[in-house]
C-alpha cells in the first residue's frame, strides 16, 4: 500500500474493511466444525445432568482425605519404584536397539559414500534401516504393551520392552540426526586415512556430539517415566495398575494418593533431567 | 561432558606462575574423584539400571525360549490376513473419524481454555501485580502432569464411556501445555507496542487486544497446531481405557483375540499417523520457505 498519511486519513473507513471476509471465515469454519462436533459426541450439558453430576460429586468427595495408611503408602512407594524401574530398563534395552542401528545407518560413516554419492548396496541398507526405525516408533507403546501383554503375560515384561521397542525407534531416528548434523568433517577424515567406521565414530563423532546425544537420551527416560505410568492401565504393572484398579473400585481416597505421588514423581524426574541436561550444556 | 574439574585451578596456575617461562609439572587429574562430575553421572547410571533390571521379575527365560518364540510366530501369523470385509472397514473408518474428530474439537477447546489461563498467568508489565499468576501457573502445571489417559480414566466417571470424554482428556491436558507456552509467548513479546499503548492511558484490555494479541497470535496458532499433531496420535490410544475412538475398537477386538481385525484397526492408526507426519512435514516446509 503505497498511501501517503493524508490520504488514509482522508479515505480512512467508516467500517471494518474486513468485516465480510471474517464473517465469511467464521461461518465457514463453524460449518466445518459441526460434523465434528457430532462425530466427537460433544454433549457438555451431558456434564449438567443429574445423575453424572451426582456420581462425580461422590466420587470427587471421597477423594479428601488422600489415604495415608501405612501399608497402602508402602505399596504405593513400590509401585514408584517398579515404575521407575520400568523406564530405565525400558531405556537401557531402547539402546541395546538404537545404538547398532544408529551405527549401521549414519550416513556419515558411510566409506563409499567419502567418494561422493553412497554405493547402492549401502544406500539401501540405511534406508532400511531407516524405515525399521520409523516403524518402530510409529506404532505408540501402549500398542507394543497391549501386544506383549498377550505374549508375555502380565507384568512388567511387556512394558519394558513395549518402552524399548518404541524409545528404540526414537532415539535411532534423533541419534542419527545428531550424528548427521554435527561436522563431519573429522570423522571423514579419519575414514579417509584407513579408519575402520567403529574408530572413526568413537574418536571422530562421540566426542563432538557425546554431550547432546546424553542429554536428549535424559530427556529421553523422563518421558519414560510418563509412558510407564500409562503402561500399567493395560497391565504392566506399576503405579498405573495401581491407580487403574482403585479407579475401577471408585476409592477416592486411594485415587487422591497415586495422583499424588505420580505429580510429585513426574515434577521430581522433570527437575532431574533438567539439571542434568543443565549440567551437560 | 568431559569437563575438566582441574579447569580454576590451571587458570589460577597461570596467573600466578605467569611470570615464570614455563608452566610449573602438573600430575593429571585422578580418573575419579569427588569432583568429577562425569563419574557420578556414569555411576548413577549404571547403579539405576542394574537396580531396575534386579528388582523387576523380568521374564527373560519365558519370553526367549524356543516355546515362547514360536508362541510368539504364531500370534504374528494370526494378524494375516487383515480383515478388509466391506462392513468392517467401515466401521474402522468411523472410528479413525471419530479420532480425527476428538483431537481436533480437543486442540480447539484446549486452545480457547489454555488462552483464558494464560492471560492471568502472564504478566506483560513488570509494575503489575498479577496477584493470580503463580496459582494459575501451578493448575497450569497440575493439568499438565497428568496424561491424557489418566485424565480419560478418570473422567469417564462423569461424562461416561464414549468419545466426550477422550475429547475433554485431551482438552485439559493440552489446556494445560498449551496455557504455559500462551503465557510464556505473551510474556516474552516485545514490550514497545503495550508501552507506546500504556502511555496515552489505553486500558488493559485494549492493549492486549491491540498490542499484545498481533503480536503473539502467529506463536499461538503454530503451537496449536504443533498439539493437534500429538493429540491425534494420543486420540488415536486414548480408547483403550474406554473413550472411544480407535484405540476402543482396538482394545475390544484384541480382548477378543480377533487379530485379524485387530491387524486392520493397527493399519488404520498407522495410516493415520503417517497422514498427519507426511501433512505436517510439508506444512513446515511451506511455512519455513
Amino acid at each position: 500500500m503505497q498511501v501517503s498519511g493524508s490520504q488514509a486519513l482522508r479515505a480512512a473507513p467508516a467500517r471494518d474493511p474486513a468485516w465480510t471476509g471474517r464473517v465469511l471465515w467464521f461461518g465457514a469454519a463453524l460449518v466445518v466444525l459441526w460434523p465434528l462436533l457430532v462425530a466427537a459426541e460433544f454433549k457438555p450439558w451431558l456434564l449438567w445432568d443429574e445423575r453424572s453430576l451426582a456420581a462425580t460429586a461422590t466420587f470427587l468427595s471421597s477423594f479428601v482425605p488422600p489415604k495415608v495408611k501405612g501399608d497402602f503408602l508402602l505399596l504405593v512407594v513400590q509401585q514408584t519404584w517398579r515404575t521407575v524401574a520400568m523406564a530405565t530398563a525400558g531405556i537401557v534395552l531402547a539402546l541395546a536397539v538404537a545404538v547398532p542401528l544408529t551405527l549401521a545407518s549414519t550416513r556419515v560413516l558411510s566409506i563409499s559414500g567419502l567418494a561422493g554419492r553412497m554405493a547402492a548396496v549401502p544406500f539401501a541398507l540405511r534406508q532400511a534401516i531407516r524405515w525399521l526405525l520409523m516403524i518402530l516408533r510409529s506404532v505408540p507403546e501402549l500398542v507394543w504393551a497391549l501386544v506383549f501383554v498377550r505374549v508375555v503375560g502380565l507384568g512388567p515384561t511387556a512394558g519394558v520392552l513395549a518402552i524399548a521397542l518404541t524409545y528404540g525407534g526414537m532415539l535411532g531416528k534423533v541419534y542419527g540426526e545428531i550424528l548427521e548434523s554435527g561436522d563431519g568433517h573429522a570423522a571423514q577424515t579419519l575414514l579417509r586415512n584407513g579408519a575402520g567406521r567403529l574408530q572413526a565414530f568413537f574418536y571422530g563423532l562421540l566426542p563432538q556430539n557425546a554431550n547432546e546425544l546424553t542429554s536428549y537420551t535424559v530427556y529421553r527416560w523422563e518421558c519414560a517415566v510418563r509412558s510407564s505410568v500409562i503402561l500399567g492401565f493395560v497391565g504392566a504393572g506399576g503405579l498405573g495398575q495401581e491407580l487403574d484398579g482403585s479407579m475401577k473400585m471408585l476409592a477416592g481416597g486411594e485415587v487422591a494418593t497415586i495422583l499424588l505421588v505420580f505429580m510429585l514423581l513426574v515434577a521430581l524426574a522433570d527437575r532431574a533431567s533438567a539439571w542434568l541436561r543443565r549440567q551437560l550444556g | 561432558m568431559d569437563r575438566d574439574p582441574h579447569t580454576p585451578d590451571a587458570e589460577s596456575a597461570n596467573v600466578q606462575f605467569a611470570e615464570a617461562a614455563n608452566v610449573p609439572f602438573r600430575l593429571p587429574p585422578p580418573i575419579f574423584d569427588v569432583r568429577c562430575r562425569l563419574c557420578w553421572f556414569v555411576a548413577g547410571a549404571v547403579g539405576l539400571s542394574v537396580a531396575s533390571f534386579w528388582s523387576l521379575d523380568l521374564q527373560w527365560g519365558q519370553f526367549v525360549s524356543m516355546e515362547a518364540l514360536r508362541s510368539m510366530g504364531r500370534f504374528a501369523g494370526e494378524f494375516f490376513p487383515p480383515d478388509l470385509s466391506a462392513p468392517f472397514v467401515a466401521k474402522v473408518g468411523r472410528a479413525t473419524w471419530e479420532t480425527f474428530a476428538m483431537s481436533a474439537v480437543g486442540t480447539l477447546l484446549a486452545a480457547v481454555l489454555g488462552l483464558l489461563l494464560a492471560l492471568p498467568a502472564s504478566r506483560i508489565d513488570a509494575r503489575q501485580r498479577s496477584w493470580a499468576r503463580a496459582p494459575t501457573r501451578w493448575l497450569l502445571n497440575a493439568l499438565r502432569s497428568i496424561p491424557e489417559l489418566v485424565w480419560a480414566a478418570l473422567l469417564l466417571i462423569c461424562a461416561g464411556l464414549g468419545p466426550f470424554a477422550g475429547t475433554l482428556a485431551l482438552a485439559i491436558h493440552t489446556a494445560g501445555v498449551l496455557g504455559r507456552l500462551f503465557a510464556e509467548a505473551i510474556e516474552n513479546a516485545p514490550a514497545g507496542p503495550a508501552l507506546a499503548l500504556r502511555t496515552h492511558g489505553v486500558g488493559s484490555a485494549l492493549v492486549f487486544l491491540y498490542a499484545s494479541w498481533p503480536q503473539v497470535l502467529p506463536q499461538l496458532v503454530s503451537y496449536t497446531l504443533y498439539r493437534w499433531e500429538n493429540n491425534i496420535r494420543a486420540a488415536a490410544v486414548l480408547g483403550v481405557v474406554g473413550a472411544g475412538g480407535l484405540g476402543q475398537l482396538l482394545a475390544f477386538h484384541m480382548g477378543l483375540f480377533h487379530m485379524s481385525k485387530t491387524a486392520t484397526i493397527l493399519g488404520a492408526m498407522l495410516l493415520l499417523v503417517a497422514c498427519v507426519d507426511a501433512l505436517s512435514y510439508v506444512a513446515r516446509r511451506r511455512a519455513t520457505r
